[in-house]
This record gives C-alpha cells, structure tokens and sequence, in this order.
C-alpha cells in the first residue's frame, strides 16, 4: 500500500477544511498539508448555504448581545466560553474574507452590508445576495489554490482514522479513480467533513452529507455529543427539501396557514408585526426550533394547506415586490419557479420543515481539539459547542472560519510539542486490516440484504421516530431498529466488483457512517428526558435544568449501543431564563 | 402525483471490463415534476447499483451533475423530464476523457483554473485589522456576474474550440481570470494576461458564443472572452504604438 506522508492530514474540503488549510500554509510555509475530500472542494456542501454569515459589525451593535443571542437562542445549551471566542474572532474572519475577494452585497456607501436573520436581535449577517455559502466556499477553494504547500487529494474517500499509542497519527483513504488504498500518514488530523442529514428522507443536504467524518472519530473512540439536536429547517420546498433561506423572512416574507393567518403568533412569538416590516426576533425573526414546532401544532390542528406532497404553510413575499426579490432572493425565485412551478413574486410558497443541520457532533473544545491526542475537528461535523440546543441561523458559516482557523492553529502547536516516535510496523498494520475488511466487504455473497433497501429503512425510522417531535416509546423503538440494521449491514454485499470510481461501494460505506451516527441520535434523544431547543419530547414537555443542563456524550461500542455520559455546560454569566421572542415589542 | 415510465439510454464505460462504451436502455417510473437526476437515482436505488455517476446538492449550486442530455451539456438536476417527451440519451460531459459511465476525468479545467491565478492579488497592502475595503455596489456589479461560475464545466463541453484544442484554456476559467481583473480591490491583471492573453487564451475563441447558452448560472463566459481580446488588443497599441501612454 502507497503511504503518503504529510505533516497535517485534513479530511474534508469545504469551507472548515479550506479555512483550516488555509491557515496552515499562512502561518507555517514549510508544512506539508494535505487536503483529502470525497469531492471536489467547490463540491463541497458549504456552496449550498443561503442566507449569510454572522458577525459584529455595524456600531449600535456588540458582541455581548451577538453572545446573548446565541446563548438564548441554544436554550442555555452552548458553553459560553466557546461562544465568547466565537463572538470575538467573528467579525476579523468576516473581514479576512472580504480581503480574500469575496463578493458581499454593500451598502451605497461601499460598506459590507448586513441583514435581519431569526434570532438576532440586531442585523449582523453578512450576505452575498442569497448565494453566501456558494461565495464563501469558491473565494476560499480559489485562495487556496495560491498555496503550493496544500497537496490536494481530490475524490478520496477516507475509511478508517489510524491510532496508535494514544495518538491519532493519519488514515487510510481510497482513491476513487483507481480503487486504490493509499495510508495517509499525519502528524496530526482535522476532521471537517460536514454533516449526516441524509439520515432523514427529507432534507436540505446534498448527497454527500453522510456523517462519514463524525463515525470516523466515534468509531476511534471519541464520544459524539450532543447529537439528538437536530435541527429542522422551517421553509424547505415541500417536493424536493431544497432550502428557501431564513433570509426570505428576513427581508420581509411572511409565514401564514391555510386562513390566511399569521399562526406563529400564537406560539410566543407574538403580537404580530406590520406585513415588510419585519421585527428583530419576532415573529417571522423567531428561531428556527420555535417556527418548525410551531408549523408542526398548526399541522395537527388541521391548519395547514394539503398539498400533494403533504401539509404545507405558505411563505408569502409578494409584498416585497420582483425587484426586490431578484436582487435580494435570486436563488430563492429561482428555486421556487424550476422545482416547485411557483413564482414568489406572483403566488405564496408553500414550505414545510425539513432536516437542515445537526447542532451535534465530534466533540472538541474551543481549540477544536478533541480528546484524541492528535485529531482536531471543525465546522459541522464538529460540536464545539457554540450552537447548544438550537443553531441561529447564519452563525454556522461563520463557525466554519473561526474553528476552521483554530484547528489549524492547535494542529500547528501540538505538531511542535514533543510526541513518542512513530511505529511504522504498527501503522501499517492496521492499514492493512483496513484493507482487509474492504476486501471482506468486496468478497461478500449477494443476500438478501441492499444499500438501497437498508437506507430506506434507516431514513423511514429517523422520519417517523426522531424528528421534530419525540416520545420514549417511538425513540426505544427506532434505538433497537437501528441496532438492527446495524446487524443486517453486515450482510450488505456490493454487485459492483471493480474499482474505478465504483459509487455502489461508496454508497455501502457511507451508509455505515449514517448508521452509526443515527444510533448516536436516537440513543441520545432518548436518555434526555427533558424538551430543550431542537429536541422536543411529548411525553417531557418542559425543559429540565436540574438534570440536564449538561451535554450528551455517545460513546461507540461496536456492536452493542452506544454509551451515554453527561458533562456540564460551561456557564460564565448568563443563567438559564426564559427565551422571548417578542422582544422588539416591548 | 401524476407518474409515468422514463426510457432513457445511459452511456456505459468501465476501463476494467469494457472495450468501448456503450448504450443501456433503463425504464422507470417517475414523477412528472423530476429532473435527469432523480431517474439516474431511482434506476439506481432499483434497477442498477453499478451505474456511476456525481452529484449532490440537487439545487444547480455545487456543479458535479454536468452531463450531455440529449446532445446538450446539461446539470441533471435541472434537466425537467417534462421537456423530454422521448427516450432521454444520457452521455458524459463531451470533450472529458470517461473515467466511468458518466463519470468525467476533469483534471484539466482543474489545471487551468490555478493557471490563471484565480484569487484576489491584492492592489494595496491593507491589514485584516483595518477592516473591509469599500466597494460601491456599482464597483461590485462590474464583476459580480462571474463570480456565479460554478464550476461545472458545460461552457467546455459545448465548446467547439475547445474540442479541437485542448490547449485553449476555456471559458469557465477565463471568466474567473476577468472577474478578478474587473474587481475594484484587485491588482492582479498584469499576472494573469500571461495566461489568458497568450495564443491558448483568449485567442483561440472564434466567439460561437455556445458557452454563455449552456451556462446554467447565466455567466456569460463568451462576453468575458470578448472584453478581455478588447482590453488585450488595447495593451498591444500602448505597447507598440503609443508605448508614452504605459502606466
């Protein structure tokens, strides 16, 4: 087997893993780096981000109240000093990339411009019309490719993190083209390979969004935390999930029900505000948890529209006029007229949530070091944590640069610290049992079981048992299906035998990540027995500080379930209080 | 939901085990309202786990579902089965070499996009810490259109002289060379004429104009090519005819 060795491994190369590389070559020309992705950066799903990025800018406003938002918006969930740090680096990230030529929308002036987004109390994202992450994603992907230090490993899939002596030292990866694996020996690792939406059926991710970096690290014994906050999205067109931005929202849409009524203001988020013009973290401006759960009481009230694809709320932007909406919401229209056969200009949209974002993930502190000597984690797949039980929207672009940049920083740092030599014997080892196992799963007799067949499943439990609302007895169920379509993944077998750039064995692989990662969701949402955020229990309807003020830790256990351990949130000065969404009102 | 039987005729190609490529008739239900992609998917999910083929986000944003779709460069997540009443014939992205089925090797666009030096070269030093450069909306709108350049290299498959040239750097990646000369903060355009200008850059575009009709972001590459031979031929008489007016 080719090893190829290189100072720091980074696996993923969307907007945390190009931040990440970014940095390294900055800061330590003589690194050697290599950049591993399952795609091609500009591939990667950061392009799919929408609405903008979060980031004091504009004077009447502070990082005290970006931080208070945050905290409040995560219902206490987030440790505060990961959102200090977060708040501060912020704005000088935003800045960077604007040296680096991204395209942010201006104001006449010439200034960055900024917009409403739900939950925030003052206008803080930056936006490069309704294609921020797209921008953010090629200005990195284009900087980087000034750097000769960064070696780009394109279409690698990584299957297995290598650790020896208590220290991650690389992976083996295929490379897709030849079907080859080749050992990636790392000084040190960063895990930015985004998320698992794909867990669920319906969903704003794109394919590649399979938790393969999360079941990287839970597998090499690195709890993931926090998992079972999920977060849904409130306004995805209902046929295909494709993502209409908050910033529609922001800018002046509203949300109503079948009577044509402005239903979320008889969930807390009330009194209603004059048709465009939107109030700060009000109304339309609530959090994402409070308008999905909102859509989801509205819906068992018999107050939605029936749509063939199911029960839908109308997004209505008519008000705001075409122009507008092609400056402001290009993609949204776009999106709405190629999908859906609805013009927002002329016609309400009808939305329904859909699976956005996993709050959860690899557990790493503020220098996105994970417990693991060695392996570093950022944006996604990482959970810092920053977004607690409940993400803001637009603070995730941002917390791909600020910890994207962080992990590169503490990879740089312990690289210099001393570390017990490598054991290439036992390296290669373990390499080779990689190998064998991929050479098991090739050798494999066709069954009874299919990728296909086991995906639908696993997606069907997440849907029905894990989604905007969760009871004990549904959630003990999905845990032992899940448990059972892991048993059955073992009898997957693959009908394409050959190498080259065989996307049925990727497709096996992948689904063993998501497996792996839904059992740590559903395992964690069922031993909260509280509601909080994204994770409402019908059967615990009411937040419980007193036991579970604490961060989930799912630990893998190969073939049994995961374990459960709790840790406290790190609490600075803000207490748990109550989240009020009326706020500009009072 | 109304539904009906989709033929398509799929171009096939493994190196390992076929001699040349060849043509697989697959039919499957479908939705009326889908696209290329959700038929490859399903034929997939169904009929066929061996098909390969890229995608991802289902949104004509991240760029990997190019392929030809009857004949024309198209993202298959935006190719309406509404608009092919007939057998749909699914191909790779012309003028790539196949890896696998419609799977394209890409190296070379990956190539000549770091060629022409696709990143800001900053005009004046100015510290992250001094804050955002100013730019009018009017000095953003000058460029702003190739910035929506995603990558997905239709403009090269519908490109005829980049079919009999595979030494033409391309519209996609001169597009990008120009959306950098054209913003306000850069300085970089003297770098980047050494690629773009040369006998493989712009010269070689006989101005068809097929890469502005395919591009499923409305770019307009070929209106790029065209201002910077402007500007180029510009630079040739201040350079031999009138050298006093060089900056």
């Amino acid at each position: 087997m080719e090893t190829i060795r290189t100072d720091v491994a980074i696996l993923g190369a969307g907007g945390a893993g190009l931040r990440a590389a970014i940095e390294l070559a900055e800061a330590s020309p003589g690194l050697r780096i290599a950049l591993v992705s399952k795609v091609y950066p500009m591939r990667s799903h950061t392009c799919a981000a929408e609405g903008g990025a979060a980031g004091v800018i504009k004077s009447d406003d502070s990082l005290e109240q970006h931080f208070n938002d945050t905290v409040g918006g995560g219902d206490w969930l987030c440790d505060q000093d990961a959102v200090d740090i977060f708040v501060r680096e912020a704005p000088r990230e935003l800045v960077q990339l604007e040296h680096w030529g991204c395209p942010w929308s201006r104001e006449p002036d010439g200034s960055v411009a900024v917009r409403p987004f739900g939950g925030m109390i003052k206008q803080r994202t930056w936006f490069a019309a309704d294609k921020s992450g797209f921008h953010i994603l090629h200005t990195l992907f284009q900087t980087s490719l000034q750097f000769p230090s960064i070696e780009r490993y394109d279409e690698y899939y990584v299957t297995d993190l290598i650790v020896d002596d208590g220290c991650c030292r690389g992976f083996t990866a295929i490379e897709m083209r030849s079907g080859q694996m080749k050992l990636f020996q790392a000084g040190a690792v960063i895990i930015a390979g985004g998320g698992a939406g794909r867990m669920f059926p319906f969903t704003t991710n794109g394919a590649i969004k399979t938790g393969d970096g999360m079941a990287l690290a839970y597998r090499a014994g690195v709890a993931l935390k926090d998992m079972e906050f999920v977060q849904y999205h409130p306004t995805g067109l209902p046929n295909t999930g494709t993502l209409l931005t908050e910033a529609c929202r922001g800018e002046g849409g509203i949300l109503v029900n079948k009577n044509g009524y402005r239903f979320l203001q008889d969930y807390g988020m009330g009194p209603e505000t004059p048709i465009g013009r939107p109030a700060l973290k009000t109304m339309e401006l609530g959090p994402r948890d409070r308008v999905s759960q909102a859509f989801w009481h509205e819906q068992k009230k018999g107050n939605m529209v029936s749509t063939q694809w199911g029960d839908c709320m109308l997004l209505d932007m008519r008000h705001l006029g075409e122009k507008k909406i092609n400056e402001r919401l290009p993609l949204v229209r776009d999106m709405a007229v190629s999908y859906l056969g609805v013009d927002p200009v002329t016609d309400p949209v009808p939305v329904r949530p859909v699976v956005h974002y996993m709050m959860g993930g690899i557990d790493t502190d503020i220098n996105a070091a994970t417990p693991l000597s060695g392996l570093f984690a950022a944006g996604e797949c990482a959970c810092v944590s920053i977004n607690g039980a409940n993400r803001l929207g637009s603070n995730s672009l941002t917390e791909l640069l600020v910890f994207g940049r962080r992990a590169a920083r503490s990879a740089t740092e312990y690289l210099s610290s001393a570390r017990g030599a490598v054991n290439d014997a036992a390296l290669a080892a373990q390499a080779a049992a990689a190998q064998a196992r991929l050479r098991a799963l090739f050798d494999r007799k066709i069954g009874a079981e299919s990728v296909a067949g086991l995906r639908g499943e696993m997606m069907a439990i997440m849907e029905q048992h894990a989604g905007i609302y969760r009871s004990g007895d549904g959630l003990a169920l999905a845990c032992a299906r899940l448990s059972e379509l892991r048993r059955r993944y073992a009898d997957v077998a693959l009908h394409d035998k050959t190498n080259v750039y065989n996307t049925d064995l990727l497709q096996a692989l992948e689904l063993g990540s998501m497996l792996d990662s839904a059992e740590a969701v559903a395992a964690s949402a069922l031993a909260r027995r509280e509601s909080r955020g994204a994770h409402q229990r019908i059967d615990f309807t009411a937040r419980d500080d007193a036991n579970y003020l604490r961060h989930t830790l799912a630990a893998y256990r190969g073939s049994e379930s995961p374990g459960i351990e709790y840790r406290n949130v790190v609490i600075t000065r803000s207490q748990p209080g109550v989240r009020d969404y009326s706020g500009a009102h009072k | 939901m109304s539904r009906r039987q989709v033929a398509l005729e799929v171009l096939r190609y493994n190196p390992e085990t076929d001699a040349v490529p060849y043509f697989q008739q697959y039919t499957v239900e479908c939705e009326a309202e889908w696209v290329v992609l959700d038929a490859l998917n399903r034929i997939k999910e169904t009929i066929d786990p061996t098909l390969s083929y890229r995608w991802s986000c289902h949104m004509a944003v991240c760029g990997s579902c190019g392929m030809m779709i009857d004949g024309e460069p198209k993202l298959a997540c935006k190719a309406f089965l509404r608009d092919y009443p007939g057998v749909i014939r699914v191909e790779p992205l012309a003028n790539f070499p196949i890896q696998r089925d419609l799977v394209t090797v890409i190296d070379d666009f990956v190539t000549k996009l770091k060629r022409v030096k696709p990143y800001l070269i900053p005009k004046a030093e100015k510290a992250v810490a001094d804050g955002e450069h100013l730019q009018t909306p009017a000095e953003l709108k000058k460029y702003k259109q190739y910035t929506l350049c995603i990558n997905c290299m239709l403009c090269y498959a519908a490109c005829p002289e980049y079919g009999l040239s595979p030494q033409f750097i391309g519209p996609a990646a001169i597009a990008l060379a120009h959306r950098y000369n054209q913003d306000s903060r850069d300085g970089g355009r003297d770098a980047r004429q050494q690629e773009i200008a040369a006998d493989e850059g712009v010269w070689t575009c006989s101005f068809v104009g097929a890469c502005s009709e395919v591009c499923p972001e409305h770019v307009d590459p070929a209106g790029a090519l065209q201002q910077v031979k402007i500007k180029s031929t510009v630079d040739w008489y201040q350079e031999h005819l009138m050298p006093w007016t060089r900056k």
